[in-house]
């Protein structure tokens, strides 16, 4: 017979066991199929020849094509990242040291983006910035310009859309870490003779490093894994490497080429969340919930 | 701080949220503007785009597919996350820092490779693009959210009052029901919230995964972005921001009226 100390000790396992088996048939699983996948090939037929091939990493590796649009994937996630950063700092410090009932209508305002759906976040530029949107209308009835601007469909225009849809994920971190922060800090550096831009860089700037560095990791991550803001906002020219995945598997049906390809972005990205959890860690991540 | 940087560092706070919320209210705006294309200027105020939704079979096809769809997920998604988190905040255990990992593992792999990854395992396994397989997936990745926000409130819900429950001779059963769940209840609201929020906006995952000819609201919208944005997609996207907004508002209204009360 079990005792209570068994039973005890059992308990959380079998709360969890739900969960855990959802997560290992749903996820941990699939990716080590399509890891075994990704070496399978597809006959000029249509047919799957089940081996281990090298042919589609070969072609994800080697192929120019590929390797541009990777990097250029990687470029625009740096851009969304900084300017994400630019933009997100200042306000998140100043809601954290407000102390004006304005501070809760802020930070309630702050969770709203989150609840709106990323692709009506995503189209409304096109009201803003289309050949009949706000802006050109406003220019051409002030007179400055006589013809729409076509300010849509380019790499900047996705870029907008990313950080549109990312400031919030880095407000909110960099807000919880300057939260945390001991206001008698940096009263105590005042004190010590700094001036409030010194006091400043010396206290709270380093201090809320962690928070700037998981909304970073957030931007980053979720903006180079994006294939919906190309396809929405940018131009034929504009494909970010999701959207190469996406084509392969919808569009071509060439299923072991993708499965090469989403595992080149699993590689790289997860690459950068080792990075972030070796010097940060992952419960960084978790206090923006609380 | 001086008061002429601090009103410098709220100008600057002020214009960046005009830039995050100008666009939604520009669409919010023009789902209201009579005139036959979906663009400035604001020509009248109607509800005629409302009407044209409302009469548009295809769009209440897809509500329905996406309430039904959140409601579901919503309903897994919390008994899941609720089981587990009470494992990993009530209990400790050997190799709780990784199964903590593998649990929020869902939004540390990108939501692209993880629908890959999910629909060619199940497409291996026969089982086809299907409501079962939109279902399965929306699961598997609100479920770390749904996991982090209950834990974020168990941990501020004290031990003490179900030790007492259980000396006062409760058995583990009845403790569960008459002291737990009651106290447990806005977290799990807020959770089953959470996950049927993430579920109805969601559409890096479902375009992999829906079978065709079955669309969801963020679907939708993605397919009548083809021909270029009119009214109608204002309207619907207007619609979608009620329903997800005000969902969660009054979400947090009950939860504190629950939690007054008690």
């Amino acid at each position: 017979m079990a005792t209570q100390a068994d039973r005890e000790s059992i308990r959380p396992w079998l709360l969890m066991s739900p969960a855990l088996v959802s997560v290992t048939l749903l996820l941990v699983i699939p990716v080590m199929f399509i890891v075994v996948y990704s070496f399978w090939l597809r006959t000029a037929t249509g047919a799957e020849q089940v081996g281990f091939y090298l042919d589609n990493w070969q072609e994800v590796l080697t192929d120019r094509f590929y390797r541009d649009i990777l990097f250029s994937t990687l470029r625009i996630a740096a851009i969304t990242t900084i300017v994400c950063a630019l933009l997100g700092y200042v306000p998140a410090y100043f809601i954290a040291r407000s102390k004006t009932r304005y501070k809760a209508i802020l930070l309630l305002l702050l969770m709203l983006p989150f609840w709106i759906s990323y692709i009506i976040r995503t189209m409304s530029w096109i009201n803003i910035l289309g050949v009949s949107g706000g802006l050109n209308i406003f220019l051409q009835s002030i007179g400055i310009i006589d013809e729409p601007l076509q300010l849509l469909y380019n790499e900047p225009s996705v870029i907008l859309g990313l950080v549109h849809f990312l400031l919030p994920f880095m407000i909110l971190n960099v807000y919880v870490a300057v939260d945390g922060i001991d206001e008698n800090l940096t009263d105590a550096a005042r004190s010590l003779g700094a001036t409030g831009w010194q006091a400043f860089r010396e206290v709270t700037l380093p201090l809320s490093l962690p928070g700037l560095a998981a909304g970073g990791l957030l931007c980053f991550v979720l903006s180079a894994g994006t294939y919906i803001t190309p396809m929405v906002l940018g131009g034929p020219g504009n494909a970010m490497f999701a959207n190469l995945v996406f084509d392969a598997i919808i569009t071509q049906l060439n299923w072991p080429l993708g499965s090469a390809m989403s595992l080149v972005l699993l590689i790289v990205l997860g690459a950068l969340v080792t990075v972030y959890n070796r010097f940060v860690g992952i419960g960084q991540l978790a206090k923006s919930f609380k | 701080m001086g008061s002429a940087s601090w009103n410098l560092l709220r100008f600057y706070t002020i214009l960046v949220y005009l830039f995050m919320f100008t666009p939604i209210v520009v669409v919010m705006l023009l789902s209201f503007n009579s005139s036959q294309f979906g663009a400035f200027p604001m020509e009248g105020f109607s509800f005629r785009w409302f009407v044209a939704l409302w009469e548009n079979d295809a769009i209440v096809r897809a509500f329905q597919i996406s309430l039904v769809l959140g409601g579901l997920t919503a309903l897994i998604s919390s008994t899941l996350g609720v089981l587990a988190s009470l494992a990993l905040v009530r209990y400790d255990f050997p190799g709780k820092q990784s199964l903590t990992t593998l649990l929020i593992a869902p939004i540390l792999v990108p939501e692209v490779v993880l629908a890959v990854a999910l629909l060619l395992f199940l497409r291996w396994l026969e089982v086809h693009k299907s409501f079962t397989l939109l279902l399965l997936g929306h699961v598997i990745f609100t479920l770390p959210f749904v996991i982090l926000v209950v834990q974020a409130r168990l941990v501020g819900i004290k031990r003490e009052y179900e030790e007492a429950a259980q000396s006062l001779g409760a058995s583990p059963i009845q403790t569960f029901f008459q002291v737990t769940l009651p106290l447990l209840l806005p977290a799990v609201f807020a959770g089953f919230l959470f996950a049927f929020t993430i579920s109805f906006d969601d559409i890096t995952g479902t375009l992999f995964w829906k079978p065709g000819g079955v669309e969801t609201v963020p679907t939708q919208i993605f397919a009548m972005l083809r021909n270029s944005i009119s009214p109608e997609i204002n309207a619907l996207g207007t619609v979608m921001i009620i329903v997800t907004v005000a969902l969660p508002l009054l979400g947090a209204a009950i939860a504190r009226r629950m939690s007054s009360r008690s």
